[in-house]
């Protein structure tokens, strides 16, 4: 690794002055995805301001009957937090299909929905790679691509965001606040990621020293959801296909749904097109794959991906279904 | 004088009671230590640079920014480093020349022949500085065209390489005609990937020269072959290199041999005259110790309608380096299986520029069985038999192939006993047939199989006046629980307690023992205790006698051991008051010598009894593996939900360890089966998934309780009966995990690791 300068920042305005003052710098939260980066030699920042003590580690309701969560509170305990765990169930199964347990202990809300993807390629500083180093090529495309994504790809760069929490928080319509020395602002996180496009190397729409301060949370819907995880074993596996799901159904007919995706898109997948199609729709299993293929028509397939189409379709089918046999019980 | 020595009591409970480890605590609480943790004053630190192209030459290395790095002592690269010698190709008669991993002469070449090869070491101050300058070690390489994708070179397979551990294949009559001719018959193709052993404790090497003298910590499964292939490489004299090695954090055959990041280290240390050590990254694990090869294998069977086998054929293709490799036997199982008239074995490689393959837990059969077990549940199926009744029709009385005998056979006995704790008998035939909700079940079993081999082994065995014994040889404990089981060996020939027993390894000073592989240490080491067990318990009647103690005064042949002594119906003494009246304060037995002609006609020995008990006896540990799975219908996700393995590992000395390896074996096996694969990019021959997170060891949450029994028979032609336990344990695993899906999903995967888009 190489050597750097480190700032530990005790509030707010010393880590966002200290990121402004040292452009390249990193911020440092539970340090679980940027040291892996660091040690791998893929990050190498000369300054890095440690936010890990910043007083952003609370849970508070809001006027609007949501939740604000503090950008450094960690995974482990926003997924047992008993407000979530009640009005965002969804929300808590998706931090514990996540990593470990160890992991998570570590993992902040911020470093979460800031993590890079898992692509091969990108860690591995002897093979091209747009993200990595713009202008090199990918070389997944034409090597390893099972894990890659099929939805808002480009030609430039495959890869996905891995997280399960941001899938859920792509469903509930989270909104993220950060603070740099300019001020503050409100990011929809539908707005915080991009796709790669011919940037790859840029994911998301905040500025190099703008730091998440919190996320909220609009107020929970009462219906039955659902974080649902596909991968290549029982735990400790980043998604293959997620689904985070919240269905309600009334006399028969969908009256409300969110719907997102995880491993199959380079940012949280919202599944408007799904949501579209289903609004209305009778709450039948046709339905459901009537809006998974509308949600899938424009996949973009590679040689070790294609039977993410499939999958896909298969669990959010699997998913509704679930969600609509608990509606109509209860 | 070969009057017989007083025999052991048989019935001490010592013997296969569960004890636990005696170094347990020490591993606990982090007193044990390993390879990378012995501090040397002036201690010094590596790192690698290793070649990102598979094979090219280096045109330049550009070592300025690295050795700006502060804390940086030197960079060694071809340009600048010692020569070193050649070790030579694996080959008898000295079996430590196995121990040679590549033909390679690291940094004494500008040649690059994998993808991954160090190209230089950084030595420095701190592993940190080391890192980071190695990252800023800038080579040139002239590409050179490579052969390094698998698949595409299957054409040019050719016979395989043959090698005393690894047997080739095998003919009898013309199993093709009569697979042509058979009423009924199966002709399947089954690939699997290339593996890597994952040992939790990643490989590591310290070392310290004195003048021309070397000590080095290491992370090996065979120290005396480390210790002479080390002295050969750097010219020095074997008993001037110690290597030690007390305890080691797993192997499963990738800490057999010599990987360069052993030589790079004790080369490093060498230059900068500190101590130095290296500790590999899990990456560089990956980049520079071998792999299992992987495998495309042709297993046909043709039987007559009521499931008499007729034809059995198994080919195989595998992989070696250029710089070499290990020959998987993969059709080895296929020897000794099954009865059928005709047989036809063929083993064939291809050799790539790519890094030697290693031997990897039960190296042949593991992969082999999954090819062979999934041929015999599919033609199983097509007789509409149950697939036990098919094998049991076919259990041979002798081995298939030449008609030797089984030193003992217990497999019908391992099926029934497994059969009756799974529960077999309610098994519906039918795939896709058994549910549980919405989860499809499937029922699936396999055969498990492994060859009993033994090593030689040196011991000393020093009974103290105060009753308490030290046993001495430097064999290796990597997890399997070794030092405890030989503790309750002696334990059980000297009739003391098994507090009583202490026990030294991993230490070339002691006398030379075996190698840990191929599941042979417990039964190597067990003949030399026990020979040197009988030697002390005759020095001690000898001891007994000449000093006038009533022991003495009987026949040896009416004494037993127990209770610290040796008693007969005229009474007895413990050892401690018949050495305290003979004036002694230890009596000593060895077996074996660690001279220059002894070690000679110590090989010579071992490799006569290795061919006579090789026309002998077939040997064998075997085992009967159920399997449980649950399939989801809409995802193909598999989760093994229950585990039963019925195993003939003929006496057990330890029934914790000895479970414990046979779980440690199922569950690498649940890997193999449903998530271990090495992604080996096929236009570069790089791995791509060197890590811990991208090769998917089986979790927790991927194991279900694993129920292990032991047929328990000792096999008569073994040292106290003792079979291996190490590697049987994975072998019909993946036969059985790929029978029950088939058995849930009516689907059969030909293509290892079965992962779910394999069941879409
Ligand atoms: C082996 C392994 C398995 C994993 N499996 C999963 C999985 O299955 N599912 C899953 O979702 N995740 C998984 N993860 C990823 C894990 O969730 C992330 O590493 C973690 O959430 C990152 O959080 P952190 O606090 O450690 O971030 P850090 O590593 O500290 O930071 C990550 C990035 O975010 C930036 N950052 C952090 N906080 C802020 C902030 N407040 N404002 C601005 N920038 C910030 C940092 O500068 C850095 O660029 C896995 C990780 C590992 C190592
Ligand atoms: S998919 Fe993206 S991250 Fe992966 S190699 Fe291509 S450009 Fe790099």
């Amino acid at each position: 690794m190489k050597d750097f300068a480190y700032v530990a920042a005790p509030d707010v305005a010393t880590a966002v002055r200290a990121a402004a003052d040292a452009p390249g710098a990193r911020f440092l939260a539970g340090g679980t995805n940027l040291v892996d980066l660091m040690r791998q030699h893929v990050e190498r920042p000369d300054t890095v301001v440690d936010i890990s003590r910043l007083p952003l580690t609370s849970v508070e309701e809001t006027k609007s009957g949501g939740l604000r969560i503090g950008a450094l509170m960690r995974n482990s305990d926003l997924a047992a937090h008993p407000l979530v765990r009640t009005r965002y169930p969804m929300l808590t199964q998706a931090l514990l299909a996540g990593a470990s347990a160890q992991l998570r202990n570590m993992a902040t809300v911020g470093g979460n929905l800031l993590q890079r993807t898992r692509c091969p390629y990108f860690y591995d500083r002897a093979t091209p790679c747009h993200k990595r180093e713009p202008g090199t090529g990918c070389a997944a495309v034409g090597g390893f691509n099972r894990s890659h994504a099929i939805l808002g790809t480009s030609a430039s760069c495959v890869a996905t965001h891995p997280s399960d929490m941001c899938v859920a928080l792509a469903a509930l319509d989270a909104v993220v606040e950060v603070e740099d020395v300019r001020g503050t602002r409100r990011i929809p996180l539908a707005d915080l990621h991009r796709l790669p496009g011919d940037t790859p190397h840029l994911e998301t729409t905040l500025a190099p020293d703008e730091l998440i301060t919190s996320v909220e949370l609009p107020a929970p819907a009462a219906a039955p959801s659902r974080y649902r995880k596909v991968r290549d074993r029982a735990s400790f596996a980043f998604a293959l296909v997620s689904v985070a799901a919240a269905l309600e159904v009334t006399d028969g007919t969908v009256a409300a749904v969110r719907l997102a995706l995880g491993g199959v898109a380079p940012k949280p997948w919202r599944a408007v097109e799904a949501e579209r199609v289903l609004t209305g729709a009778p709450a039948t299993e046709e339905s459901f794959r009537a809006a998974a293929d509308a949600e899938l028509a424009p996949a973009v397939t590679l040689d070790g991906n294609e039977f993410k189409v499939e999958l896909a379709r298969r669990t959010i089918v699997a998913t509704l279904r679930d969600l609509a046999r608990e509606g109509s019980r209860a | 004088m070969t009057q017989a020595p007083p025999a052991p009591v048989t019935e001490a409970p010592v013997l296969g009671a569960p004890v636990d480890r005696i170094d347990g605590t020490a591993k606990t609480t982090g007193q044990a230590r390993y390879a990378a943790e012995f501090d040397h004053p002036g201690l010094v630190h590596a790192a690698l640079v290793c070649a990102t192209v598979p094979r090219a030459r280096l045109v330049g290395i550009d070592t300025a920014d690295a050795l700006a790095h502060p804390g940086v002592l030197t960079v060694l690269t071809h340009e600048n480093a010692p020569t070193m010698r050649k070790s030579p190709s694996p080959g008898l008669p000295d079996i430590s020349t196995m121990a040679t991993a590549t033909s390679v002469t690291y940094l004494n070449t500008d040649e690059v022949h994998w993808n991954g090869q160090p190209v230089a070491v950084v030595v420095a101050t701190t592993s940190d500085a080391a890192k980071e300058a190695a990252a800023l070690v800038r080579p040139s390489y002239e590409p050179l065209p490579a052969t390094v994708d698998f698949q595409a070179a299957l054409p040019d397979a050719r016979p395989q390489k043959r090698n005393p551990f690894s047997p080739a294949g095998g003919a009898k009559g013309d199993a093709e005609a009569a697979l042509a001719t058979a009423p009924v018959s199966v002709d399947l193709t089954f690939t699997t990937p290339m593996h890597h052993h994952n040992a939790i404790e990643p490989h590591a090497t310290t070392a310290v020269w004195h003048g021309d003298r070397l000590t080095v910590h290491e992370c090996t499964q065979t120290i005396d072959w480390t210790r002479r292939r080390l002295a050969h490489v750097f010219g020095v004299p074997v008993a001037d290199v110690r290597v030690l090695a007390e305890f080691v954090g797993g192997g499963f055959g990738g800490k057999g041999y010599l990987w360069p990041g052993t030589v790079l280290a004790v080369l490093a240390a060498r230059v900068t005259e500190r101590p130095v050590r290296l500790a590999l990254s899990r990456e560089e694990v990956y980049r520079t110790v071998g792999g299992r090869t992987p495998s495309t294998q042709r297993v046909a069977l043709g039987s007559t309608v009521d499931g008499k086998l007729t034809a059995l054929v198994h080919t195989s293709i595998t992989q070696l380096g250029r710089i070499g490799g290990w020959p998987e036997q993969v059709t080895s199982q296929s020897r000794h299986l099954y009865d059928a008239e005709h047989v036809l074995l063929r083993q064939r490689q291809v050799e790539l520029d790519a890094l030697s393959t290693t031997t990897m837990r039960a190296p042949g059969e593991s992969i082999g069985t999954y090819a062979l077990e999934s041929a015999v549940d599919e033609l199983a199926h097509r007789l509409g038999m149950d697939p036990i009744e098919l094998r049991m029709r076919n259990e041979p009385d002798r081995n298939p192939l030449g008609g030797t005998r089984f030193s003992h056979r217990r497999l019908r006995e391992a099926y029934a006993l497994g059969a009756e704790r799974f529960g077999w008998a309610e098994r519906s035939p039918e795939p896709g047939s058994m549910r549980d909700g919405r989860w499809l079940v499937g029922w699936g079993v396999a055969s498990a199989y492994h060859p009993a081999q033994m090593f030689p082994a040196n011991v000393t065995v020093r009974l103290f006046a105060d009753g308490t014994v030290l046993l001495r040889s430097a064999f290796h404990e990597t997890g399997m629980g070794q030092p405890t089981t030989q503790a309750q060996i002696v334990a059980h020939e000297l009739g003391v307690p098994f507090e009583a027993v202490r026990v030294e390894h991993g230490d070339t000073a002691l006398p030379t023992g075996p190698p840990a592989g191929g599941s042979m240490q417990t039964a190597s080491l067990a003949a030399s205790v026990r020979a040197a067990c009988a030697d002390l318990r005759r020095s001690v009647h000898g001891l007994a006698r000449r000093s006038g103690s009533v022991v003495g005064r009987q026949r040896p042949a009416d004494l037993v051991a127990r209770d610290g002594g040796l008693f007969g119906p005229d009474g007895g003494e413990t050892y401690a008051a018949i050495l305290s009246r003979a004036g002694q304060s230890r009596v000593d037995a060895k077996v074996g010598s660690d001279t220059g002609l002894g070690r000679v006609t110590g090989q010579l020995r071992f490799a006569a009894r290795m061919v006579r008990d090789g026309m002998r006896w077939v040997r064998a540990s075997t085992g009967a593996q159920f399997c449980e799975v649950r399939v989801d219908p809409d995802t193909g996700e598999v989760r093994v939900t229950r585990w039963v393995g019925a195993f003939d590992i003929g006496t057990v000395v330890n029934a914790k360890t000895a479970t414990s390896q046979l779980r440690g074996g199922i569950v690498m096996g649940i890997g193999l089966a449903l998530s271990e694969e090495t992604l080996v990019d096929p236009r570069t021959g790089r791995i791509m998934n060197p890590n811990l997170s991208g090769y998917h060891v089986p979790v927790h949450a991927d194991v279900p309780e694993l129920d292990v029994a032991f047929v328990g028979d000792p096999d008569p032609t073994m040292p106290l009966g003792v079979l291996g336990a190490g590697e049987v344990g994975i072998t019909g695993v993946g036969g059985a995990v790929a029978n029950a899906v088939f058995h849930a999903t009516g689907r059969r995967v030909y293509d290892l690791p079965i992962t779910l888009d394999k069941l879409l």
